[in-house]
């Protein structure tokens, strides 16, 4: 898969705070990949070097091989800030509209439908941005980032003013845009969206990218678990491989088993090991 | 369409929904016909004092009407001009509506370029239609026209464009409040180093005068402003061209070619100033 936003020893100083400490990232076309972090960690500043809005203090960033920031490289990026605010007098129509001429984006009257269908906001084209709530905005805000079909999306807290209906109108769009071949980098707080959808995940701490993987790859075995005729008994130690020796071991000694379960961390218990340790 | 081009019509589309231009229209048309009416009972009791043969108080009525016209006039520009630029550009940012345009192809340039011009094309109209206006109300209650009738409105025009300039070039570096009120001191201070100047003229104080110099390159939108003012007047001789230069217009001087060219000139330095910075500028 080509890589589509690529970022090498990437540094962002401001004045004597890092906030980038020299971070290599590549995002593969297709690819969603959850950014995680805590406040202040780096992942807005990433987002916005490579999105053009702020400069690098060093390293480099490119997007589909064009550097950060230069008119290529913003023609093929999709973007919604996590403080964002879109002019109230216009209504959903005409800021895609707007958006649709400053992308150059030929989509005209179909694109616009599309994308506020793909967000559930058909019946609120008319509506003006002002009479929206905070959802019925970030749900606009994320088909403004599709206008002119980017080949990479850049979504910094794209749930956070959603309900649970909304998140899982966001995850369908983002499991159609992986199938269109779009790169996502899907900054957030929350780790189970992150955990449902994302291909990979980075967790950046102090500006440094502390773990890096699948959600799998992430999770660490926490043991096994092995209900039996006395109650649950625990193995905190043992993996996948003992489980056969430790139901012969149970089953001679006279037990009754009755279920095995394999324990595994979550990718939030990953995240905050990642954090803690950092 | 040009990135510059989408992004002025942006402008220009805010200020007709924001009801910006509905609230300058109606405020004009109080000034103007406070004015009308103001020029009206003057021109009524000129003509009712009217004695001496030497000295035309019709000339002496409309010139000083119009001079105090023209001072409002840049002052409506000017609030117009600062008030459709002020926050374009940080204000704009610290409320998250900039960073979605910013990260289009259009780029940084042709986004300033745009607001501008946006905001340009309002200021000049405006002031153009408002001086015209005045002028045709004091021509038509006075029977009193200026001298030369085009160019002071050019350079009201010009020194609005100045001041809008100016303005959008704050809003780089300062946060909306703060760049308005840097904006209107900055003013201020040019309209009170003129008012320095025509002192220093009176009462023949080199000093006085060299510091309205200085100002009037440094703020040029102040340079046209006088310069417009002594362009009403400019054929008028006689006792009541001396009077004229004695009283309201005392120390308003010639601009020339030269300041057209300055104000040119300074233009071009404040946009490319404010291309730098927000170049350079993190969001």
């Amino acid at each position: 898969m080509p890589t589509v936003l690529s970022c090498q020893s990437l540094e962002k100083r401001y004045g004597a705070t890092v906030a980038l400490g020299g971070v290599d990232l590549d995002v593969q076309r297709g690819e969603l990949l959850g950014l995680l972090g805590p406040n202040g960690a780096g992942k807005s500043t990433l987002t916005k070097i490579a999105c053009g809005l702020v400069r690098a203090s060093g390293g480099r960033a490119e997007v589909e091989g064009a550097p950060a920031g230069s008119a290529p490289a913003r023609a093929a990026i999709g973007y919604l800030a996590e403080l964002f605010r879109f002019p109230d007098w216009l209504t959903a129509d005409e800021l895609i509209l707007l958006h649709q001429e400053l992308a150059d984006s030929s989509g005209g009257a179909a694109e616009r439908a599309e994308l506020l269908e793909l967000v559930g906001l058909t019946d609120a084209s008319a509506v003006k941005v002002g009479a929206m709530s905070k959802g019925m905005q970030q749900r606009l805000g994320i088909a403004q980032a599709l206008v002119g079909s980017p080949r990479l999306l850049m979504l910094d807290e794209p749930t956070s003013a959603l309900d649970p209906v909304g998140r899982r109108v966001v995850r369908d769009l983002l499991r159609e845009l992986r199938r269109r071949e779009v790169a996502v980098v899907l900054s957030s707080h929350l780790l189970s969206e992150v955990e449902l959808v994302c291909d990979r995940v980075a967790i950046l701490v102090g500006g440094r990218i502390v773990a890096r993987g699948t959600p799998a790859e992430l999770a660490r075995p926490r043991g096994v678990e092995v209900e039996t005729g006395g109650g649950m008994r625990s193995f905190p130690e043992a993996r996948r491989q003992d489980v056969p020796r430790i139901v012969a071991e149970l089953v001679s000694s006279g037990e009754q088993v009755y279920g095995v379960s394999l324990l595994a961390s979550t990718l939030e218990d990953a995240y905050l090991e990642a954090v803690g340790a950092a | 369409m040009s990135g510059a081009l989408i992004v002025a019509r942006y402008a220009l589309r805010e200020a007709v929904r924001r009801r910006v231009i509905l609230v300058v229209l109606v405020l004009t048309v109080g000034f103007l016909a406070l004015y009308g009416l103001g020029a009206a009972v003057t021109f009524n009791e000129v003509n009712d004092l009217a004695a001496d043969d030497q000295l035309d108080d019709r000339v002496l009525a409309g010139s000083t009407l119009f001079g105090l016209a023209m001072f409002t006039i840049l002052f409506l520009g000017a609030v117009l001009g600062v008030f459709l630029t002020l926050g374009a550009i940080r204000g704009d940012a610290e409320r998250g509506l900039l960073q979605p345009i910013v990260v289009r192809p259009v780029g940084r340039t042709s986004l300033l370029l745009g607001r501008y011009v946006g905001a340009a094309l309002v200021c000049a109209v405006y002031v153009a239609a408002v001086y015209a206006a005045a002028m045709v109300i004091t021509g038509v209650t006075g029977d009193w026209w200026p001298d030369d009738p085009l160019g002071p409105g050019a350079g009201l025009v010009l020194a609005v464009l100045v001041i809008a300039a100016l303005s959008l070039l704050g809003s780089v570096f300062l946060s909306s409040t703060a760049n308005g009120i840097a904006v209107f001191m900055i003013f201020g201070a040019g309209l009170a180093a003129g008012l320095l100047g025509q002192i220093g003229d009176a009462l023949a104080v080199p000093t006085l005068e060299d510091v309205a110099k200085v100002s009037s390159w440094v703020l040029p939108f102040e340079a046209l402003y006088q310069a417009g003012l002594h362009a009403l007047t400019k054929e008028t001789g006689g006792v009541t061209g001396v009077i004229v230069r004695l009283g309201p217009f005392g120390g308003a001087q010639e601009g020339g070619p030269g300041l057209w060219l300055w104000a040119l000139v300074y233009l071009s330095l404040v946009g490319a100033a404010a291309r730098a910075a927000f170049a350079r500028r993190d969001l």
